[in-house]
């Protein structure tokens, strides 16, 4: 085994390649375990829609669809930019693939900013759910608020677990930059490039059905 | 590397210094670990039934009030599923074995399999601060709106210990699977694979598929709790069936992740010790899929009489029946591996022999509790108690404490000894019969479960559980002190003592860090005993017999 070979090749794998294909497929079955874990929340959105249409249509009338719009334009933007992070490592461009995360680190940002101000505006009109939640002015007056009160609590819940992902994504690419920037990663050892970049499109994928659901239907 | 004058190095004495056991990435150290944590969390749960065990000894509530009591069967039920049945196999020999099995020098993600202890760890933490801080009353089930809104005991601690330990378990399975898929030895095929790493290789499955969908339940319960939306609690317009779907939807599966590793066990001892090929190896490694699936389909089993719909219990009860196929054609394989083999009744041998007939009372009265008119009448008794004893307790208890003993040799190098084990084995045999088959007649007399009362006529019935209790009690405590002493005063067990066909014994006792001083290949499938082998391990053991009658009729003919 040659010292290139060695390199960055933990010691219970016999080749990279072997390596590169558990990281990879260990990301995968990470995601499955994802698509579980929201897969309970697009339940209980499923359960609540059906049993409570007016309620819901009302609920998603008081999103601001123009923030929303632009957020998933960030976020399909930012998976583009990690898309070309992996190229990058593919062909042993360190440097660029610091910059691209850097890039994509400021749609994330931009994303939780804008997502944080909808969640004050929500705060402002009485709308996040509990002991203050006032259903003020109805587009449709026979509508029951608690109904309202269902869809925004799952609006929270939901986004919210979605925001929580982008921060440990932000996270991840941080470390992900320094090494980057230390050469660790060539066309040879892409492999955690690779696996980051899976686990953002996820994210990204989620809110692709989120917005629809929460902001459009 | 073998040098004369020292033992030989292995996992053990690699390093002595407590850091290089907190923070080993090796699998067999991490399984060690486990061990130490998973016994302790048994003998927590195992305190907590002592005490409602006594308390059940008299119809009155006379030794604890009934929130005391509820807090007891709630503590039990928590620490024994999620902090004993469910790491047990997997992350104690699963870890151990399955790179050793299929011939890999360590899990495909150390690291990740050290920090599942530790997430398990600080779950653990959780779990035991709610149960000093006064307790959870909700049952492990944490119905809402009961738990969410209305119990005023530290539910969210103990949920929040679950849904930290569902992590743990997320990542054993993430970690076993892959494994399997990428590291196996040159020549290890999937059908030469131990049906040990085909049952955890299902339960894996389950783990990834189930556990994500336990960890947002208790997270929304969470939600309801501290921010008051409605999810789950009907008073702000939530649904508590929705929780009984996402719970059970985990739930379910996760008791096919406590059998299912065991099921793994009992054919990897059944083969050694009846000197055997396994019968039906492909039938046994694809029953474990087709349970691992089918449990994803049958939760609603566990709410006939929750006002779901009368069609969906009839699906649901119809697919509950199917899961018995898979489980029967396991037995019946088992069986027919037996039938014609040269059985030696050595202590894990004994366990297996128990799991096939526990297995068979839980699995058959499974299909009982499946049959929905009797399910309306048994619901919620002892019946079900009973019935889920036997398979948790009667199958995966018993598997564990099989697959302790056979590959103890391997993980210390020395043998537990033979005598207390066969004692021991054959105490928590009759020790568990006595607890829990009364249970099965209580049940169906309609003793409700979870009430520390009862009418005086189930009396008789409850002093031979609680007898039957404590005998469990001793049988658990033996093998902890002999399997203790063992470690300094058993005889070194040399590497192969069972005579074991498997990659695992192929490599010293215990094995270096490594695992494999030379990566095998392997040439042949898994089992393969041969039947001359077989043939003159039964000629040696009818000259054994032999010459045991020749002295019996000599010490005769001296009297």
């Amino acid at each position: 085994m040659t010292t290139s070979d060695s390199l960055y090749l933990a010691h219970h794998f016999d080749d990279r390649e072997q390596q590169r294909e558990a990281m990879t497929l260990g990301m995968w079955v990470f995601l499955v375990t994802e698509i579980m874990f929201f897969g309970g929340m697009f339940l209980a959105y499923a359960v609540y829609r059906w049993r409570f249409p007016e309620g819901f249509a009302e609920g998603s009338k008081h999103l601001d669809m123009i923030l929303g719009t632009v957020n998933t334009g960030l976020l399909l933007v930012s998976s583009f930019t990690v898309a070309l992070a992996v190229h990058a490592a593919q062909s042993s461009r360190g440097k660029a693939v610091a910059w691209l995360f850097g890039i994509t680190i400021l749609f994330g940002l931009a994303f939780l900013g804008i997502k944080g101000y909808e969640y004050w505006h929500k705060f402002h009109e009485h709308l996040v759910p509990g002991p203050h939640f006032r259903l003020l002015d109805p587009h449709n007056p026979q509508v029951d608020s608690r109904q309202v009160e269902i869809f925004l609590s799952l609006y929270f819940a939901m986004t919210g677990l979605h925001a929580i992902h982008m921060m440990i994504g932000i996270g991840v690419f941080v470390v992900m930059i320094v090494l980057a920037w230390r050469g660790r990663f060539s066309s040879e050892h892409y492999a955690p490039v690779e696996v980051v970049g899976l686990y953002w499109h996820f994210v990204d994928i989620v809110w692709v059905f989120l917005y629809p659901l929460l902001y459009l239907i | 590397m073998i040098t004369l004058g020292r033992k030989p190095h292995n996992y053990l004495n690699a390093n002595y210094s407590p850091w290089s056991w907190l923070f080993s990435t090796d699998h067999k150290r991490v399984a060690i670990l486990y061990l130490i944590s998973i016994t302790l969390f048994f003998f927590v749960g195992g305190a907590t039934a002592v005490l409602f065990r006594l308390e059940l000894m008299t119809p009155r509530g006379d030794l604890v009030i009934s929130e005391t009591y509820n807090k007891l069967f709630t503590m039990h039920g928590i620490i024994m599923v999620f902090f004993f049945l469910i790491p047990s196999i997997p992350a104690v020999l699963g870890n151990f074995l399955i790179p050793m099995m299929i011939g890999a020098r360590d899990l495909a993600f150390p690291k990740l399999n050290l920090l599942s202890w530790y997430i398990y760890s600080i779950g653990g933490v959780f779990t035991i601060a709610a149960l000093v801080s006064g307790g959870v009353d909700t049952g492990w089930t944490f119905y809402t709106p009961y738990s969410s809104t209305y119990s005023n005991t530290a539910v969210m601690t103990a949920a929040l210990g679950i849904f930290i330990t569902g992590f743990s378990s997320i990542l054993t399975g993430l970690n076993f699977m892959v494994t399997t898929h990428t590291m196996r030895a040159p020549g290890m095929h999937w059908f030469r694979l131990p049906l040990f790493v085909w049952s955890n290789y299902a339960t894996s499955l389950i783990m990834i598929l189930g556990t994500p969908v336990l960890a947002i339940s208790l997270l929304l319960v969470a939600v309801e709790r501290f921010f008051r939306m409605g999810i789950f609690d009907p008073k702000l317009g939530g649904d508590p069936l929705l929780f009984q779907h996402l719970f059970w939807f985990y739930s379910h599966p996760a008791v096919y992740i406590m059998i299912l590793p065991g099921m793994g066990v009992i054919s990897e001892v059944i083969t050694c010790f009846a000197r055997k090929r396994v019968f039906g190896y492909e039938f046994i490694a694809f029953s474990s899929l087709a349970i691992a699936v089918l449990g994803f389909l049958v939760w609603g089993h566990h709410m006939f009489v929750s006002g779901q719909s009368m069609y969906a219990g009839m699906v649901f009860s119809f697919i509950s029946m199917l899961v018995a196929v898979p489980s029967a054609i396991k037995v019946f394989n088992w069986t027919a591996t037996l039938y014609k083999g040269s059985i030696t009744l050595q202590t894990p041998m004994l366990y297996a022999l128990g799991f096939i007939g526990l297995f068979t009372m839980g699995g058959l009265t499974g299909v009982f509790l499946a049959t929905l008119a009797v399910d309306v009448q048994v619901h919620d008794t002892y019946f079900v108690v009973a019935h889920f004893h036997y398979i948790m307790v009667g199958g995966m208890v018993m598997a564990y404490l099989g697959g302790i003993h056979f590959w103890w040799p391997k993980m210390t190098g020395r043998l537990y000894p033979e005598w207390w084990g066969r004692v021991s084995a054959a105490m928590i045999f009759f020790g568990f019969n006595l607890t829990f088959y009364p249970q099965f007649i209580l049940g169906y007399l309609g003793m409700p479960r979870r009430y520390h009362t009862y009418p005086e006529e189930f009396q008789v019935l409850n002093v031979m559980s609680s007898a039957g209790a404590s005998l469990l009690g001793v049988g658990y405590l033996i093998p902890l002190g002999y399997l203790l002493w063992s470690l300094r005063y058993g005889r070194a067990a040399g590497d192969n003592p069972w005579r074991a066909k498997g990659l695992e014994w192929t490599t010293t006792s215990p094995p270096p860090t490594e695992n494999f001083h030379v990566t095998p290949v392997v040439t042949e499938e898994a089992y393969a005993y041969s039947a001359e082998e077989s043939e003159a391990e039964y000629q040696r053991q009818v000259e054994e017999f032999a010459r045991g009658e020749e002295t019996l009729e000599e010490s005769r003919r001296e009297l």
